[in-house]
């Protein structure tokens, strides 16, 4: 789904969103109650500047709107891969966004992630990640890597990688894997706007992520091994 | 006698780095914790899963410690081992220590388990944002062979302090993966020196990105953790938003440069190409002005370094 699509279905005509470049950001009305909404569209490679006119409209709703609830929109092939942004830090540049994200829900805001597109690595773990619960339409893609690029990493055959996806989602890209191992909360189908009033509702901001993902069984080590930590 | 960092392995590096004789590992080898996820790959697994966890002294002082083994998988973060760093962190929660100290070597999600390392790797930058924002600083030390790359890259952005050694690199992309996206004009992956000027300690030291520069040896990285114990620095909007006018400057002041040595030489650098031959020592007394406290320093652009004089 396109971003103005998506926007269409969640505000109807009620929003400012406008892209500059890959960013997409304004704000939008829903039920009485305003959101600030940031994102990228366009499968956007997240560089230097990218993560950095996020951070600046997050900081800016922090500053000047407190409390202002936030939709971060994530469609991005992951960071960019480029020598000069290496050069610049760009870890430095998209751990900022992700502590901006983490600075807003500290500072009260309530912040919502929605895959609507595609979802990889770097450039969907410093946003939609850092929200206090991510979700994603029922057709986006999420991944780290393609199977067959997984298969020439690790050296074991797509097939037999194939086959055990089928019963590990730690292995295949897909929403439904992610879902299962907790790192999505839910899947928005039908009626989206439902969806984010209901998301918006929910006021629980600790990271459940491992315990979902143990309940779900799609990662059913992590809460566990996470607990014997703290028990030690 | 001189210990390398770098040559040792992560057990190795606890012992050294830690008052002799108090460390005390959680979820040692004998428990036997394991990736459920390489066995059924066929790929050999480690009894640890590649992470060193746990408590000890540092200068008689009580700190949590994390040690990744860049030997395992490259230090990757996997389900498992994610998991154990976000469990050490969120320890530190109850037990208020003087610091995290976490000596990363990692090229970030594991790839064998990719989905997974995804997710905790997000785990772990939240439980290290609510360790951070508690007032316990956590403290970073880069200096093992396989660097600090992707998700590990950004952990450690996240930190309240970053200390690298020379040898050490900080990074998002390793450049064989820029090099086999954009080819080799864009990043020469086999060019050693490049790649050491571009993502290397003394790089990200002179940018302000890593904290403290020390030499590849135990004892300097003993008394870098050392210096920042306590030393927390929580990320307020005051904070972030020094910090996002620092970024917005870097990419007006350099974001035409081509090469780490134009950046070097607009910082007041007056002869870049004898930075990669001096010693941590030098830089250190170079580039961190006389007062200038570590804590508040970190976020103001090195903009007028000491040797602008041209002593370099």
């Amino acid at each position: 789904m396109n971003w103005q699509t998506l926007a269409s279905a969640l505000f109807g005509e009620a929003h400012t969103i406008e892209r500059r470049g890959d960013v997409i950001c304004g704000t939008a009305q829903l039920q009485g109650q305003t959101l600030a909404v940031v994102g990228t569209t366009d499968h956007a490679a997240i560089g230097v500047e990218t993560a950095l006119a996020q951070a600046k409209f997050i900081l800016d709703t922090v500053q000047n709107h407190p409390g202002r609830a936030m939709l971060l929109l994530v469609d991005t092939q992951g960071q960019r891969l480029r020598h000069r942004d290496e050069l610049l830090c760009i870890n430095r540049y998209m751990a900022h966004l992700g502590c901006c994200v983490d600075l807003a829900r500290r500072s009260g805001h309530r912040v919502i992630g929605l895959v609507y597109d595609q979802a990889l690595s770097g450039g969907f773990i410093t946003s939609g990640l850092m929200a206090d619960s991510c979700h994603a339409l029922p057709e986006a893609e999420i991944r780290v890597m393609r199977l067959p690029a997984m298969s020439r990493v690790t050296k074991i055959s797509e097939e037999v990688l194939q086959a055990l996806s089928l019963s590990n989602p730690v292995f295949a890209p897909g929403v439904e894997n992610y879902v299962a191992m907790g790192g999505i909360q839910s899947l928005w189908a039908g009626d989206l706007q439902a969806s984010l009033l209901a998301a918006l509702a929910d006021a629980n901001t600790a990271d459940q992520r491992a315990a979902m993902g143990a309940t779900r069984g799609g990662r059913k080590l992590a809460s566990e091994v996470t607990r014997r930590v703290l028990l030690a | 006698m001189k210990l390398s960092f770098s040559e040792l392995s992560a057990r190795e590096r606890v012992a050294h780095l830690l008052d002799a004789g108090t460390f005390v590992e959680i979820l040692g080898p004998a428990e036997r914790v394991v990736s459920p996820h390489l066995a059924l790959l066929g790929v050999p697994s480690a009894f640890d899963d590649g992470v060193v966890i746990g408590s000890g002294e540092l200068y008689g002082r009580a700190v949590l410690i994390a040690a990744q083994e860049g030997e395992f998988m490259g230090g990757g973060v996997g389900e498992v081992h994610g998991a154990k760093l976000v469990g050490i962190l969120r320890r530190a929660l109850i037990k208020r220590p003087a610091a995290v100290l976490v000596l990363a070597e990692s090229g970030g999600v594991r790839l064998h388990e990719a989905n997974a390392g995804l997710i905790a790797v997000s785990e772990v930058m939240r439980a290290l944002l609510d360790v951070r924002a508690a007032g316990i600083p956590v403290v970073m030390l880069i200096g093992g062979a396989n660097g600090c790359f992707g998700g590990m890259g950004l952990i450690a952005r996240c930190a309240d302090h970053t200390v690298m050694s020379d040898a050490a690199r900080m990074s998002m992309s390793g450049p064989e993966v820029i090099e086999s996206s954009h080819g080799v004009e864009e990043f020469d992956s086999r060019d050693r020196a490049l790649v050491w000027r571009t993502t290397g300690g003394k790089h990200r030291f002179l940018m302000g990105d890593g904290d403290r520069l020390v030499e590849d040896d135990m004892e300097a990285f003993r008394d870098a953790a050392a210096a920042l114990l306590g030393e927390s620095r929580p990320l307020t909007l005051e904070f972030l938003l020094a910090e996002q006018a620092l970024l917005t400057d870097r990419l007006m002041r350099f974001g035409d440069c081509k090469d780490a040595q134009d950046i070097w030489l607009r910082l007041g650098v007056a002869h870049p190409e004898q930075v990669t031959d001096m010693e941590a020592a030098q830089m250190q007394a170079l580039f961190i002005p006389a007062g200038l406290v570590p804590a508040a320093g970190n976020i103001l652009a090195r903009s007028a370094p000491a040797c602008a004089e041209g002593s370099l």
